[in-house]
């Protein structure tokens, strides 16, 4: 015995799922159930339609939202389809992931092409303006032929973009219509000849312009453009034309020989040397100069130099590695994680950073680029000498009476020598030049360290060493 | 000169925004109107509202507000020295053709840029104004897609960030010499600062303050660029090293690569060739390969001695092909990264195996429907009852993808 299921044409979705409901509920297998309704005819032999089952049925996430998106489609099987895998489901409910199976590729090939017919009705529907001019709410008409069921499960994006306004999409299936910020779907409409709208004249004169007659890709275009769409676009009467005139376009373009420059070339010629903005560099001759550095290969990768900042006649000059990150994108040294653990600890040691000249050992950010991030590199010894140009040319204009080199790179730097870190650090060294250099940790250092009572110790130092600094600070200013 | 008609303006205008080839409306902030007072939604996903000849999406409004600059540069249609029309919308223009098409369900919103005129900050003005306008007055809610002028004030970038979904500004070509040469009025370190700039925007406004209220989002589908491929000599290594310098840097949504395609009333200085289309589809493959399939640049490069892609096959089968030894790989047990690496699978077929495997042993017929091309995967690949055998190590396995030689005509 046969049982017939009807289902309604306008909430589908809906009779579907509590026919399902009540047919798995009454233990009635697919073989046995005819599903019908909007376009299947009815069985000589099949029962009417069972009465609702109460009861609650467990199904896997996955499978209703394959079922409301398949039940849209223009498939008559689709019904019988889905209450097949369903049926299947009571044995192995992990079935709908499985990518394999021939009856779940079927259904999401399906799944996948409704919500292409819906993603194109999202894309193609085209309003006309059909209210009166001047009317308080704007009311706009389309006639659009979608492929399958699609205007339902579709009607409320159009609801949520255009509220503001009256709207009708009419098809020869069913058709939406939103007055006063109601939505109703109604069934068969023919097509309603909507009145001519003036700015489909300039939507196509847009797409005349837009196109690029030098790259001619029909088949690109129609893919994604198919021609059963074409009546109902205004713009697709400019297809053929334009297809055809393209390739004598593109040649003219090519043959004619270039123009002599207009007239008005000279006046714009004698406006240009003014702008200069924000983004100009600085207006020092050392930082300009060091903004302008092409002395190794960095400069290539990095967004700017990094030169040093404070006053001009401090006594005392902390030197650190590189520029990271963020003081990369921000031209300003001492900016990113480590400068901000910097500032914290120098606060604390009553070191005042606004009264220290900061800067680096070397002015341009090395790094490997990975995905989206920047991973910061080590410079090497030929970068670090090339550097010590600048980093000699600042202690020449600063004169500071002690710096601090904070790691490897800055030790190197200033000394020539940056092994040993660990042992040198929190003394004094006095290098070539007759500068008084004390060594200590950088603290991107304090950062890498994960065992806290280490980091705690390491602090600890450091803050000692700033203090330090922080003496000869206020013995020479004194 | 008469005045010209709105529609005349529009072909003008339209006609010089074709050469930038972004059009994206995707990946800004979820927003609609369902309240009845504003205009407009934006859902995530992109949409193509109609397709020109060429094959290219039109999803934006994409115009210039002027054609009239006072920069001369080599391969743009509005370059100072060019004879083509000139014309200019006013504000109220911009707005109203953007909300009458919009209205009409043409377009996802507004993609506006700008020849310079006077200077860069009265030009960058005007633009955020008609953002302004949108937003504020016609309550729009769509997509806006702003170039920004490089050179333009901090604070007019900081308003057209909080106005626009995205911002952009064109590095143009890929070294700094061939800038210089060909944009002598552009400054490649003021392109990158501006860049920064918008980035580190950017990540101030994803902070939330001490009193955990989240500051106004600024651009939040994201800042992107475009490179001009094919006007200068730059290799493709050069080209995609440019872009993995600018991705990871700038935190870029997306580098667009433009194949130098001739304009009307070309410049005597640049050569005026058929695009190389073929090798811009190269470049954006390989840009995937770099972002979502775990390639390294070095891998992409260095397959060709000359650091160009093969333009015959896709630069995944050709790092393939030079490493046979690491296939075939095994559906059924092998990494996820080897994989992504197999020709012919995409990142959902990889993410469809890895599930279904977790149930099962996967068979041939299972990966065809899994949405692989197996035309490509079959020689690199195992499943159950399937082996490639000999096929991986063949000779002519190259001949196979190339496309068939063609014979030279006589004429």
């Amino acid at each position: 015995m046969t049982r017939f299921v009807t289902l309604p044409r306008i909430g589908t979705a809906t009779a579907w799922r509590e026919a399902a409901r009540s047919c798995l509920a009454a233990g009635i297998p697919p073989e046995q159930i005819t599903w019908g309704g909007i376009d299947s005819p009815r069985g000589l032999f099949d029962q009417p339609d069972i009465a609702p089952a109460s009861g609650t049925t467990n199904v896997p996430r996955s499978f209703i939202q394959l079922a409301d998106s398949v039940v849209w489609h223009k498939d008559p099987s689709r019904f019988a389809q889905l209450y097949a895998l369903l049926w299947r489901l009571l044995d192995n409910p992990q079935l709908t992931n499985d990518r394999g199976d021939a009856a779940v590729a079927r259904l999401r090939r399906m799944q996948k092409n409704v919500h292409r017919c819906q993603h194109k009705m999202k894309a193609f529907v085209r309003f006309r303006e059909v209210g009166a001019p001047g009317a308080q709410r704007r009311s706009f008409a389309a006639w659009f032929e979608p492929t399958h069921h699609t205007v339902e499960p579709t009607a409320q994006f159009f609801q949520r973009r255009f509220a503001d306004m009256d709207w009708r999409i009419l098809t020869p299936d069913v058709s939406a219509i939103f007055e006063n910020g109601k939505l109703r779907l109604v069934e068969d409409r023919f097509d309603p000849q909507l009145p001519e709208d003036a700015s489909e004249e300039l939507w196509i004169t847009y797409f005349r312009n837009i196109f690029n007659p030098a790259r001619l890709k029909v088949q690109a275009m129609q893919s994604e453009m198919p021609k059963k769409y074409w009546k109902n676009l205004p713009e697709a009467v400019a297809i053929p034309d334009l297809i055809a005139a393209a390739p004598a376009r593109a040649r003219a373009m090519a043959q004619n020989s270039p123009t002599l420059p207009p007239g008005r070339m000279r006046s714009i010629k004698a406006q240009l040397p003014a702008p200069t903005s924000a983004w100009t560099g600085p207006a020092g001759a050392l930082p300009a100069a060091i903004h302008a550095c092409t002395r190794c290969p960095l400069h290539r990768e990095a967004t700017q130099a990094v030169p040093g900042e404070g006053p001009q006649a401090a006594k005392v000059m902390i030197v650190g590695e590189q520029p990271g990150d963020q003081e990369d994108l921000q031209g300003r040294p001492f900016v990113g994680p480590a400068g901000q653990l910097f500032d914290d600890i120098a606060r604390s040691a009553g070191l005042d950073r606004d009264r220290v000249y900061v800067t680096n050992a070397v002015k341009h950010f090395k790094f490997t680029p990975r995905g989206k991030r920047r991973l910061h590199q080590r410079p090497s010894a030929s970068e670090i000498r090339h550097c010590r140009w600048w980093l000699d040319a600042e202690l020449a204009n600063v004169r500071p009476n002690l710096v601090v080199a904070m790691g490897a790179t800055a030790a190197e730097a200033l000394t020539g020598s940056g092994t040993g870190i660990l042992q040198r650090r929190g003394k004094v060294e006095r290098t070539p030049a007759g500068h008084d250099v004390l060594i200590t940790v950088h603290p991107s250092y304090l950062l890498r360290l994960t065992d806290n009572d280490r980091r705690t110790d390491e602090i600890a130092k450091f803050r000692a060493d700033l203090k330090f600094a922080s003496h000869v600070l206020a013995q020479h200013s004194a | 000169m008469a005045k010209l008609s709105l529609q005349q303006k529009l072909a003008i205008l339209s006609d010089a925004a074709k050469y930038d080839a972004s059009c994206a409306s995707s990946g800004s902030t979820r927003r609609d109107s369902r309240n009845g007072n504003t205009l407009g939604s934006n859902e995530g996903s992109g949409i193509c509202h109609a397709y020109a000849p060429d094959g290219r999406c039109i999803s934006l409004l994409k115009i210039l507000m002027t054609n009239f600059c006072i920069y001369d540069c080599s391969y743009c249609v509005n370059r100072a020295s060019s004879n083509v029309p000139r014309a200019r919308f006013s504000v109220d223009e911009v707005v109203r053709l953007t909300i009458e098409f919009y209205r009409r369900n043409y377009i996802e919103g507004l993609f506006l840029s700008s020849g310079i005129i006077r200077s860069p900050d009265a030009t960058m003005l005007d633009m955020v104004r008609i953002a302004r306008k949108l937003r504020h007055e016609e309550r729009f809610r769509g997509y806006i897609h702003l170039k920004t002028i490089p050179d333009a004030a901090p604070e007019l970038i900081a308003e057209a960030g909080l106005l626009a979904d995205r911002l952009s500004i064109n590095v143009e070509l890929p070294t700094d010499a061939a800038v210089k040469q060909y944009a002598p009025e552009k400054n490649p370190d003021q392109i990158r600062k501006a860049m920064a700039d918008v980035r580190l925007r950017k990540d101030g406004s994803a902070e939330r303050s001490h009193t955990g209220k989240r500051p106004p989002r600024f651009a939040p589908a994201g800042q992107s660029t475009q490179m001009i491929v094919g006007a200068d000599g730059a290799s493709d290594a050069t080209i995609l090293h440019q872009s993995t310098r600018l991705y990871s840097s700038y935190r870029l949504k997306r580098v667009y690569y433009s194949a130098f395609s001739p304009i009307p009333d070309s410049s005597a200085k640049l050569p005026l060739i058929s695009p190389p289309l073929q090798r811009e589809h190269r470049l954006y493959q390989a840009d995937w390969l770099l972002r979502f399939y775990g390639f390294e640049l070095g891998e992409i490069t260095s397959v060709t001695a000359d650091g160009n892609l093969d333009l015959e096959i896709d630069p995944k089968l050709a790092w393939a092909l030079a490493h046979r030894g690491l296939f075939p790989v095994d559906v059924n047990r092998d990494s996820r990264e080897m994989l992504l690496r197999i020709p012919g699978f995409g990142v959902k077929t990889v993410n469809r195996i890895l599930s279904t495997r977790r149930h099962r042993s996967l068979r041939y017929d299972d990966i065809a429907r899994m949405g692989a091309s197996l035309k490509k995967a079959r020689a690199f690949i195992t499943a159950v009852g399937w082996t490639p055998g000999a096929l991986t190590d063949s000779a002519d396995l190259r001949a196979r993808f190339a496309p068939q030689p063609q014979q030279l005509t006589l004429l």
